[in-house]
């Protein structure tokens, strides 16, 4: 594929010299949405399969289920006070001016609805607060909307009530999925991950192959042989990798990266047929069950390879997910009194963080001196770290608040020369969204993908412009895939996007043990 | 008027306090089944004490999106702390040494605070963006508290009240010994719009004082691989497996 080529004639926005908040354009993202589930995918994740007759009572009751079981809804309900603080921060905004695209705003289509059906002053005054009955064209209003938010949690570190509209977009996705108004293309993985074992549907058999392909192919590049070996049991470390890292690119390249870490480290590890995905679309549409039943897999594959450690790929959400949520939802991690979760966790060796971050795992090694690196391999390449949302904003690395950050510039500075900060204010905490996660990575949401990388885009223009950078490192699926697709629209080579592992691969020296 | 003026107080003192007490009541009991802290995040909690501290006192967020903002909110909501602490004067005897130091500041304040509204609410109706996010009651609620800061004001300096009866009033009603309040328009005018607060307290946005205090994003401590984190509900998922 050539790498400037353009399919959908779809245009990106132009980069603003000075990046200002643009004027308001209400309508301007009226009506984009993405396809709807039909009716085998939804009955397949156990959702009704078409929006069902009763869907307002049925939306009422589910939003007042949620409100009882989620005190982070309920509380964000209530508090805000519409001061506007997050009004210019999403990304989604910035770029489409839509206003319904400002976090109040779009937490308001629940809010309005919220105070209309459980609070009194909506009871008794809805025109003075601002209610509103749930009616069908809220509920076509709320799937449009609530697919336009990437879950990235940008918002949530301006609020100073720390209102986070990624939980309101997950319950309003849940209240949609309850009534048959599901999105085809989470729905559609969910499914997929539960019967195969990763979001591509690609079965044990197939992954194998890809593995010993990938063997072959470093072979013959290098004259050594790592090894990528599936569903060894005794192994050391079970990796848990988002499936993106088998076949796509430049995802690939840093699957080779981590094989080549194990490789060169002398340690004994193995991926698991059973959890060939970190990935868990479960957050993505806030259904607690499915990402339970997705999580769970890791933790039968662990059991049953009985593994010492387990360490995740390179993936934004999917970290979160494990860095967060599995000790709540497997038992992968410490502490644990309850015998669930004890039964995994005397398996594992707590001399090690669990899970581990890849590039927790690198950076250790590098530490300690076990790897090292041919720093001029990398001097091709100018490179920034665009630090992706889930990571930066819902996890940590290491051991102290801002580890997300440090471990993985560190890493690039270990085996690369070249390294260049972008703009303040689009990294670390405050990083932008790639623009296309969340579940919004699909084409039929082209057109705001392309919107939504705007002010990454332009951060990456005035780096590549004023510093010569050539390569931006990231370390989510999500991200490389989104970039990869999104990058020629602002007239920069596809090929300019990779992992931090991608780096290492390029650099680390492979003794041959 | 002054038996009225008592029984407003006592209704609108009880509506306060039971509507606060049930919402934070339901915000305690309801669950929060993940830990979904926003990071960077402390990893203890004497940390969050201190995030939350920082949170509270300085609006740190609120101060990495907006100066303007936040210098705005920050002289209102300053103003309304010092004119809250100079009016305990008005409930106790004798005063605490604490409360007369700050009589000075207290006066000042006050024109802090209207200084804060007038900049929020002109902000709220000029700011394109803040405009279209505002409801009536937005509006409304500025005015109200404008209405009090500002007839507060006047009791002071254009109109003033005796305030050793109104004390004697306020003492009284803490005392369930109804004493009789100077009858002076200003006065239950500031009064009315005092105890129109003190009912819509429980109901509105105002919400956003304590439950900035139960925001999962900023009262967690980041240590979710060293500590299991499991709710009830969660956990009767796990008996089913």
């Amino acid at each position: 594929m050539a790498e400037t080529e353009i399919k959908a004639p779809i245009t990106a926005p132009a980069l603003r010299e000075y990046p200002c908040i643009p004027a308001l354009q209400p309508g301007a993202m009226d009506g984009v949405k993405p396809y709807v589930a039909n009716d085998k995918v939804q009955e397949e994740v156990g959702f009704p399969g078409h929006l069902v007759d009763d869907w307002q009572p049925k939306a009422l009751a589910k939003m007042g289920d949620l409100l009882g079981r989620y005190r982070s809804l309920k509380v964000f309900m209530d508090a805000c006070v519409h001061c506007g603080a997050c009004s210019d921060k999403c990304q989604y905004f910035l770029a489409s001016g839509d206003p319904k695209n400002m976090p109040v705003a779009r937490q308001d289509l629940m809010r309005s609805v919220y105070r209309r059906h459980f609070t009194l002053a909506g009871k008794l005054f809805p025109g003075l607060v601002g209610a509103r009955e749930l009616t069908k064209e809220v509920l076509d209003e709320w799937y449009s909307y609530y697919h336009q938010c990437s879950e990235c949690r940008r918002c949530s570190v301006f609020c100073p009530y720390g209102i986070d509209t990624a939980e309101v977009t997950m319950a309003a996705r849940e209240i949609l999925d309850s009534v048959g108004y599901g999105q085809k293309y989470s729905n559609e993985i969910i499914a997929k991950v539960h019967k195969i074992g990763n979001n591509l549907g690609l079965p044990g058999p197939a992954l194998a192959n890809t593995l010993e392909g990938l063997e072959e192919d470093i072979k013959e590049d290098t004259g050594i042989d790592v090894r990528y070996p599936l569903d060894v049991k005794g192994a050391e470390v079970l990796l848990v990798t988002p499936s993106a890292d088998f076949f796509a690119e430049p995802h690939i390249e840093s699957l080779i990266g981590y094989g080549k870490v194990f490789h060169a480290a002398g340690i004994s590890w193995t991926l698991a047929s059973k959890a060939s995905e970190a990935g868990n679309f479960g957050m993505f549409i806030g259904n607690y069950e499915h990402l339970r039943k997705i999580a769970l897999r890791v933790r039968e594959a662990a059991l049953e390879l009985g593994v010492k450690r387990i360490v995740v790929g390179e993936c934004g959400h999917a970290w979160r997910v494990a860095y967060q949520f599995w000790n709540t939802l497997t038992g992968i991690g410490a502490g644990a009194k309850d015998p669930f979760a004890i039964q995994l966790q005397s398996q594992l060796d707590q001399r090690y963080r669990q899970p581990m971050h890849i590039c927790e795992f690198t950076w250790d090694l590098i530490r300690q001196g076990a790897i090292s690196f041919d720093k001029a391999a990398n001097d091709h390449r100018v490179i920034t770290f665009h630090d992706s949302c889930n990571v930066a904003r819902a996890s940590r690395m290491g051991d102290s608040p801002g580890g997300q950050f440090e471990i993985p510039r560190a890493i690039i500075r270990a085996c690369a020369n070249h390294y260049v900060e972008m703009a303040p204010g689009t990294t670390h905490e405050q990083t932008f969204c790639c623009g296309g996660g969340g579940g919004l990575l699909t084409d039929d949401l082209l057109d705001l993908r392309i919107k939504g990388a705007l002010p990454r885009m332009e951060s990456l223009r005035q780096a590549a412009d004023e510093r010569g950078v050539n390569f931006m490192a990231t370390i989510c699926a999500i991200c490389k895939a989104q970039f990869t697709k999104v990058l020629p629209y602002y007239g920069f080579k596809m090929s300019m996007v990779g992992g931090v592992h991608q780096l290492v691969s390029t650099a680390i020296k492979l003794g041959d043990k | 008027m002054s038996i009225f003026f008592a029984i407003l107080f006592y209704l609108a003192t009880a509506v306060l306090l039971v509507g606060l007490a049930r919402k934070i009541a339901d915000y305690a009991r309801t669950p929060a089944p993940l830990p979904i802290v926003t990071t960077p995040a402390p990893t203890t909690g004497g940390g969050v004490v201190w995030r939350m501290t920082r949170e509270v006192a300085l609006f740190e967020s609120l101060f990495r999106a907006s100066l303007w903002l936040w210098g705005l909110a920050m002289l209102f909501h300053v103003g309304l702390a010092l004119a809250l602490l100079r009016h305990l004067r008005y409930f106790t005897e004798p005063v605490w040494t604490g409360v007369t130091l700050i009589q000075p500041f207290g006066l000042y304040a006050g024109f802090a605070m209207l200084a804060g509204l007038i900049g929020l609410w002109v902000r709220r109706l000029f700011v394109e963006r803040i405009r279209y996010i505002s409801t009536p009651s937005d509006h409304l609620m500025l005015a109200l508290l404008i209405g009090i800061a500002a007839s507060g004001l006047g009791l002071k300096f254009v109109n003033h009240t005796d305030v050793v009866a109104v004390k004697m009033f306020f003492l009284g009603l803490l005392r369930f010994d109804l004493q009789p309040l100077p009858a002076d328009l200003g006065l239950y005018i500031h009064l009315l719009l005092v105890a129109a607060l003190l009912l819509v307290f429980p109901f509105s946005k105002l919400l956003h004082a304590p439950g900035v205090f139960f925001s999962p994003t900023r009262n967690q401590a980041d240590h979710p691989r060293e500590a299991r984190h499991l709710s009830a509900w969660a956990a009767k998922l796990e008996s089913k497996v």
